[in-house]
């Protein structure tokens, strides 16, 4: 093996601290103008707006339907990330994937999973996208190339860094995105896949939704080093970039030269992604010991990505107060008519718990291999 | 029929199944440029080149989930594990994300992937190196294992886990590696899920899997030569799914049964087998079911006193008396 990864020039990354970036006073995008978002015609500003509105709306909704009981287990919600989700994946082309972590409804409405299956797997129904199996963490698509929705803290990374694998043993231009939290990053499965990604230049981009808290341990708590996850890449001889994540124009523009980089070079990249969640880390997070509400409070009235975003598009003349308005409410509606269908919906059979367990079993035929008992009483 | 060893079978079912498959492709430790730690991936890398026979960093938790990722898109990956007891840094990735999937999921994705390597102890290796995990690993619902004990079964074993649609685990046993035995050269598949008599008898039944059943074997025929008992040996092959028929219908005749296996006792795989037995032909048995397994320690490392841990000929003809008595 050649010593080209110790050679191999690594961007230098913009600067930007978290939660510092708080202080800094939120003005119009730097980058408007970016090649990325050159090319963005005003339907498709307005489109972005929706796919965050509808993330919003759809937690909010889960709120509610939490709090009436109706949803057992753990609920990880995105609201105050949203740009993350819509500004990654509204760059990708039709040979890119992604995967993530357990707060994965964003992702899944921004691919275009319906909000009625979404809705009903979070109450455990037939109808649900896993047929009630799955549950809130365990959302996949993938005829949308969405591979979840994944429970144990950084243990998709490797998954996604197979599926960059494979999409390069098949010779198609792709690329993997693969999300997990800023605490993810001690994992040591994180960092195996980060060296196979770098060591075999598979065309991966591992994104850190750095919201500042794993679980309710700070950075400060958790990670030494801290202020510097991203930079653990150049230990892999990766790029690296830190990304504002209240700005939906930063988060397209440097995720596409990440992409660009990916399908182009099959090198894979860090993007660390400054954001801030409003509630706890789950609904089990009563969210009073270890942040206090000013923080909330400055983040939502200063940082809020859909705000932000709804701001540059006045500003722009894209969007008016009006079309917000009609906007909003149609997702609030959406999200409520998803309840709804939830609530209508029935629970899976008892017969259904063995099935879907083996392919072989739910296929048996002359083309299966196995035999015998594989369900046992 | 050509006789090669249980080395060259494996190596054989690997070599053909990526020859009728492109997207069969072998991963692991040392498997490539060093021709495999065991030597069973010996010339795969000159004959297929580095696209599919690739050799990983020790890695293990990465490299499986590479596999699983891989396999979600369509590749069906071959990885080896130098041996099963480094599974243990993979677990998650073994067990939480290549058996659950297809579940979570409601069926929508599919992990056809086989991880291979010796699960053994008899090597003088210690307790790290020395493990045996099929039960463990079986008691997921969502994933396969098989133990072949034969060259025939190895290699037909696996090229059937190979083309299955589910993760499927097969553990070999290096003691085993050198055994030769005839293997067709002429393309088959042993399919998972249906155990064999190696040994037809009518006085007592033997379960085994693994080289359990090699150790069943040599005790069958000292239990015929010294003590003219006929005992029939059902060799497993598959631990999941698991052949109950042929279990059950071996007790029907002898009426009396001996479970042996190299696990330690707690819930090991004959745990399982002696519940079916119990419940399914509780009035066939003339005796309780006996069993025999490694002694209930981690795997000591004197060779002497291993030899004593681990099932041998002699403990199982003992056994195998009692349960005649």
């Amino acid at each position: 093996m050649s010593n080209r990864h110790l050679t191999t020039a690594v961007a230098k990354p913009t600067a930007l601290t978290h939660p510092e970036s708080l202080k800094n006073p939120a003005g119009p995008s730097a980058f408007a103008k970016d090649p990325a978002n050159a090319a963005l015609t005003k339907a498709d500003k307005v489109k972005l707006y929706t796919q965050m509105a509808r993330i919003r709306h759809f937690e909010q909704r889960c709120i509610r339907t939490y709090q009436q009981g109706k949803i057992g287990g753990f609920l990880h919600l995105y609201v105050g990330q949203e740009a993350v989700a819509v500004g990654t994946l509204s760059v990708l082309g039709k040979n890119d994937h992604l995967i993530t972590g357990y707060r994965d409804h964003g992702h899944a409405l921004m691919v275009g999973m319906d909000m009625n299956s979404c809705m009903a797997e979070l109450q455990g129904k037939a109808t649900g996208c896993s047929k009630g199996k799955g549950g809130s963490m365990h959302y996949f698509a993938p005829d949308k190339n969405y591979w979840g929705g994944h429970g144990i803290v950084g243990g998709q990374a490797p998954l996604g860094t197979g599926i960059a694998y494979a999409l390069k043993q098949k010779g198609l231009k792709g690329c993997c995105l693969v999300y997990m939290g800023d605490g993810a990053v001690n994992q040591g499965a994180v960092h195996e896949a980060y060296n196979l990604a770098a060591l075999w230049d598979l065309p991966v981009i591992f994104i850190i939704e750095n919201n500042g808290y794993s679980m309710g341990t700070s950075q400060e708590r958790s990670t030494a080093h801290p202020g510097s996850l991203a930079k653990r890449a150049e230990g892999y001889g990766m790029d690296w970039d830190l990304v504002n994540g209240h700005d939906l124009y930063e988060v397209r523009a440097k995720t596409a030269i990440a992409v660009k980089r990916a399908h182009e070079k099959n090198r894979p990249t860090v993007l660390e992604i400054f954001t801030y969640r409003y509630f706890g880390h789950s609904m089990a997070d009563p969210d009073k010991t270890y942040r206090d509400k000013e923080e909330i409070k400055g983040y939502r009235e200063e940082k809020d990505p859909i705000k932000l975003w709804e701001k540059e598009l006045l500003n722009e003349g894209v969007l008016t107060d009006a079309l917000v308005a009609s906007i909003n409410e149609a997702a609030m509606e959406e999200a409520n008519k998803a309840a709804d269908f939830a609530d209508a919906s029935p629970y899976p059979t008892v017969e259904s718990i063995t099935q879907d367990i083996y392919w072989e079993e739910d296929n048996r035929g002359k083309d299966t291999t196995s035999r015998g008992t594989i369900i046992f009483e | 029929m050509p006789i090669i060893s249980y080395r060259e079978a494996i190596r054989a079912a690997m070599r053909e199944e990526m020859k009728r498959d492109e997207n069969v492709v072998i991963m692991g430790e040392e498997v490539a440029q060093f021709n495999g730690a065991y030597k069973v991936t010996e010339g795969l890398l000159k004959e297929f080149g580095p696209k599919r026979v690739i050799d990983t960093p020790i890695s293990e938790a990465g490299f499986i989930g590479l596999g699983v990722g891989a396999s979600m898109l369509g590749i069906r990956p071959v990885m080896e594990l130098m041996f099963w007891s480094f599974s243990y840094v993979a677990f998650d990735q073994i067990v939480n994300n290549a058996g659950n999937i297809r579940y979570m999921s409601g069926g929508l994705i599919n992990c056809p992937i086989v991880i291979r390597g010796p699960a053994n102890g008899g090597t003088n290796v210690g307790a790290t190196h020395s493990h045996t995990p099929e039960a463990m690993l079986a008691a997921h619902p969502g994933i396969k294992v098989v133990c072949p004990a034969t060259p025939y079964d190895a290699k037909g074993l696996l090229k059937a886990a190979i083309r299955d649609n589910d993760p499927v685990y097969v553990m070999e046993n290096t003691i085993l590696y050198n055994d030769k035995g005839e293997v067709p050269d002429e393309d088959y598949i042993v399919p998972i899920g249906v155990a064999d008599v190696k040994r037809v008898g009518t006085d007592l039944t033997i379960v085994a899997h693994g080289r359990a059943v090699i150790t069943s074997l040599k005790a069958a025929e000292i239990l015929e030569a010294e003590h003219g008992v006929s005992v029939e040996v059902v060799d497993l092959r598959s631990i999941r799914p698991l052949d109950e028929e042929t279990i059950l219908a071996s007790v029907r005749k002898t009426h009396r049964a001996l479970l042996v296996e190299e696990n330690k006792p707690f819930c090991g795989v004959d745990a399982q087998v002696a519940y079916i037995i119990q419940s399914k032909a509780f009035d066939e048995l003339d005796a309780p079911i006996g069993r025999v397994s490694s002694i209930d320690a981690p795997q000591i490392y004197s060779k002497p006193l291993e030899d004593v841990q681990i099932p041998s000929p002699a403990r199982v003809v003992e056994a195998a008396l009692k349960v005649l008595a």
